[in-house]
């Protein structure tokens, strides 16, 4: 949604980087400082017009007015749980919708971002995944995620699990990671930020290379035939092959890696399972994160009950897996990991 | 995927690039590896360029390999496809994926351009007893109709969107499905088409008594 008065072929000035923005400088004939300034501008201060960066020469912020606009876009809808998770619809143009959902944990609070809009992977268990594939988000729009919603300044954690494949999306996701963690944007602790994958591999290999961020693998099962029926990228990526290029990269210091695991009934609890996944994760630093099933609609799945998830737990962590639950959030308004969709 | 720079690749002459329809083009090159019916090549013009997923469309042994694309419009790699010529050289990776389990009796569901994995799998030799549901949005899209018709004769079922009036289903896969009197919830079910094809057939299956572990998909990524 642009601001008020400004038609959208006016460019987006909030997602630039700094180079891009120094680019852009150049290309108008500022200054080169320039770019630094409209950079602290965008990520760092509550402005949203251009009109409003003080900073810079009044010739030079009308300039900028006729070609560029802010850029950034405010939720067209609320959400409130009872557990205090909130849920944010944003437009991305062309009558098109995200979600993002605002998670507040005591001394934290987690931020779920999308990366596309809806999503190609067709995961069996995704309600995302229902809605199809309607196109990538700019880096714009998804750093526009964090800075839109009220609780902006109270956000600890950014974790890129809404809707969408984020290594679908590399080259916008990885823009939109140098604008969160560069001194010159928001400078936040790549250690904060959290990307999770179904396992494109050249995706999650580039983002290892070119990011310090954390990485969430949704593994869900380690069986090839049994991953081929949730997940179709199975066919495409096996899980194995996933797990095979992580082990290529360095998980001893900070920067960690987690494997997704969502708990289906009969499936994927089993003592099988709990073998499988201790081979194939053996010496690997890492923690698996079980997740409960939200069921969508037409489901053929079940979700395992809580009481044989702590044994799955306890199983695994018996041999040597540091294993966790995650908490459901923001169930009650649709919310909670798997649920997020802007079909209708 | 993103880059060439971290996956083997060598170079192919293309042999023939046949515009069998509108937008509808299928490339030919010789075989010069082994691989497995079901499975993909990344292809790609310039090192400088994204290289993009292709089913590939012959069977095992045949001597050409055989890639079945569309144009799009505004795309950042099918236009130069469409565009190679014989004696030009285009950019291939080596096969992988593993969509190549499928047993013979299978039911084969596709949608446009969905169909070249199975049509591997059929020249393969490997999908005796199967029947081949086709999807398209005009009937010049049912590629490969002359093969199948003979192939598989009355396993040989197509569904047409826009035009009503020949020997197919007027409608879409998925209202094929949700009235086809020979489904089979015991058979294994493939599907592969786009996100939404892929999803909503999956939807329809399972709500005939399919059972989820007898579908599996390959979406267009």
């Amino acid at each position: 949604m642009p601001e008020t008065g400004k038609p959208n072929v006016l460019k987006p000035l909030f997602g630039m980087t700094l180079e891009e923005l120094s680019a852009l400088v150049k290309e108008e004939g500022l200054p080169g400082f320039t770019a630094r300034q409209i950079a602290d501008w965008l990520y760092r201060k509550e402005i949203r017009e251009i009109s409003e960066m003080t900073n810079l020469p009044v010739r030079a912020r009308e300039m900028l007015s006729e070609k560029y606009r802010f850029g950034t876009s405010e939720p067209v809808k609320v959400s409130a749980s009872a557990d205090g998770t909130r849920k944010y619809l944003f437009g991305a143009g062309n009558m098109k919708f995200i979600e993002t959902a605002y998670i507040p944990d005591r001394d934290r609070a987690t931020l779920c971002v999308s990366s596309q809009v809806g999503c190609k992977m067709g995961c069996l268990f995704c309600m995302t995944g229902k809605q199809g594939f309607q196109g990538n988000l700019t880096a714009g729009e998804i750093v526009n995620q964090l800075c839109s919603i009220p609780e902006w300044h109270q956000v600890t954690n950014i974790v890129y699990m809404g809707m969408g494949e984020p290594f679908d999306n590399l080259e916008q996701v990885l823009k939109s990671l140098e604008i969160l963690t560069a001194p010159w944007g928001m400078a936040m602790s790549p250690r904060r930020i959290t990307v999770s994958t179904i396992g494109i591999i050249p995706g999650m290999r580039e983002f290892l290379e070119k990011s310090q961020c954390h990485l969430a693998v949704s593994l869900h099962t380690p069986f090839d035939a049994e991953r081929r029926n949730l997940m179709p990228v199975q066919n495409v990526y096996p899980v194995q092959e996933v797990v095979d290029e992580i082990r290529r990269h360095d998980f001893s210091g900070q920067r960690r890696v987690s494997f997704e695991y969502i708990m289906f009934d009969g499936l994927n609890d089993t003592p099988d399972h709990v073998k499988e996944l201790a081979r194939m994760l053996h010496g690997l630093p890492c923690r698996v994160n079980l997740i409960r099933f939200h069921p969508i609609p037409g489901t053929p799945l079940t979700g395992t009950p809580d009481q044989r998830i702590t044994e799955f737990r306890d199983a695994l962590t018996a041999k040597g897996v540091f294993t966790t639950i995650r908490a459901s959030r923001g169930l009650d308004i649709q919310a909670a990991c798997g649920l997020l969709s802007t079909m209708n | 995927m993103k880059s060439w720079a971290d996956i083997s690749w060598t170079r192919a002459v293309v042999s023939e690039n046949l515009k069998i329809a509108e937008s509808a083009y299928l490339l030919k090159f010789p075989r010069t590896f082994d691989f497995q019916a079901g499975q993909v090549v990344a292809l790609g013009t310039d090192p400088d360029l994204a290289p993009r997923l292709y089913s590939i469309a012959s069977g095992e042994q045949d001597p050409f390999v055989d890639i079945l694309f569309t144009e799009k419009s505004g795309g950042s790699l099918t236009p130069m496809l469409s565009r190679l010529k014989p004696g030009d050289s285009l950019m291939v990776s080596k096969p992988f994926g593993t969509f190549t389990k499928i047993q013979p009796g299978s039911v084969l569901v596709a949608a446009g351009t969905g169909l070249a994995p199975f049509m591997s799998v059929l020249k393969s030799g490997k999908a005796r007893g199967a029947t081949v549901i086709h999807g398209a949005s005009y009937p010049e899209f049912f590629y490969f109709d002359e093969y199948l018709e003979e192939t598989l004769k009355e396993k040989y079922l197509r569904c047409c969107s826009r035009v009503a009036g020949g020997d197919w289903f007027h409608g879409r896969v998925t209202a094929f499905i949700e009235q086809w009197k020979g489904l089979d919830p015991g058979r294994k079910h493939y599907l592969c088409g786009s996100a939404e094809m892929v999803v909503q057939t999956r939807d329809r299956l399972i709500s005939r008594g399919v059972p989820f572990k007898n579908i599996d998909a390959e979406i267009f990524f």
